[in-house]
């Protein structure tokens, strides 16, 4: 009954399939698809750490420590474009996005 | 079996079940608030699988940095977007089946894959940072962090100083109509431009 890595890593794929999930259920709206790769990134981390803790490596750590800082970054950007185009857009819809297109 | 062997168990399957349980509420919640609500439950049972692993710095780490900012920011930014989002839903229900098969499929595949996965034999000698058993978590992963990956360090520093420039320059804008300070006017004003010597006559005041 004692907890081993896979239990770590299943629940990991779980949630990283709640995210893949979550981007095509919530096609037209960003802050949810921003939310699903969040979560994605979530259960990366839980992934390395689990790796890390149970093969007794630090470098799992050291890398899940790095996948957070870029995640927070992203985070940042994402939200400042998003608030961008709401302002010349005065909307957020994903299929509204087409101005690039040409 | 006795109470220090079944704890951990129990608060493993509490954790993960509320983990991924909220994972799911996030994707499925009527309303963006919520979602960031639920993600933000399952950001501290993800922390409480940390503790049990044994990483309290990176546990500490997800609960300060993605609780206490970037989830904040998500909050700010849903609310102060004024966005009809129940039009956004619509056809949620038709995209609902391809989403579900494909994610069966790969949580099917990597379940696989984690079931095949095993353990090499000669894995323990071939550890980058072997985890001291001495010393504490935080300060030996500080001991690789600044160390071996002090270059790597400075990137990810590096990584957020772009960030953060260019998150402000992105919302940043000029409006018109605000009146402001202008400090360069201001100390360039003369005395010729700023005060008039008007002659009042008695009796008639200023016109």
């Amino acid at each position: 009954m004692a907890i081993g890595l896979e239990h770590y890593l299943t629940v990991a794929a779980i949630m990283f399939v709640t995210g893949v999930f979550g981007i095509f259920l919530n096609r037209k709206n960003v802050i949810i698809i921003l939310m699903s790769i969040e979560l994605m990134l979530l259960a990366i981390n839980i992934n390395l750490v689990a790796f890390s803790s149970y093969l007794g490596d630090l470098t799992g750590q050291v890398f899940a420590l790095f996948i957070l800082t870029v995640a927070a970054a992203e985070a940042a950007i994402g939200l400042a474009i998003l608030v961008c185009f709401f302002r010349n857009r005065g909307s957020i819809a994903v299929e509204d996005i087409n101005m690039m297109k040409g | 079996m006795t109470a220090a062997e079944v704890l951990p168990v129990l608060a493993f399957y509490l954790f993960s079940g509320v983990a991924v349980t909220s994972g799911l509420m996030v994707v499925v919640a009527r309303n963006p608030v919520r979602s960031v609500l639920w993600l933000i439950l399952a950001f501290f049972s993800a922390a409480g699988l940390f503790v049990l692993l044994g990483a309290e710095f990176l546990a500490m780490l997800l609960l300060i940095v993605y609780v206490g900012a970037v989830m904040v920011l998500f909050l700010f930014v849903v609310m102060m977007l004024d966005v009809d989002f129940a039009e956004l839903r619509q056809g949620m229900s038709e995209y609902l089946p391809l989403g579900a098969t494909i994610g069966l499929v790969l949580l099917v595949q990597i379940l696989f894959g984690v079931g095949a996965w095993f353990a090499s034999e000669s894995a323990p000698t071939l550890r980058v940072q072997p985890a001291p058993s001495d010393v504490q978590n935080t300060a030996a992963l500080g001991n690789v962090l600044y160390d071996d990956y002090a270059y790597l360090f400075q990137a990810s520093g590096l990584i957020l100083l772009v960030a953060m420039i260019g998150a402000i320059v992105l919302t940043l804008r000029e409006r018109e109509g605000v009146k402001k300070q202008s400090i360069v006017g201001q100390m360039h004003r003369t005395r010729e431009e700023s005060i008039a010597v008007v002659d009042v006559k008695p009796g008639q005041g200023i016109n």
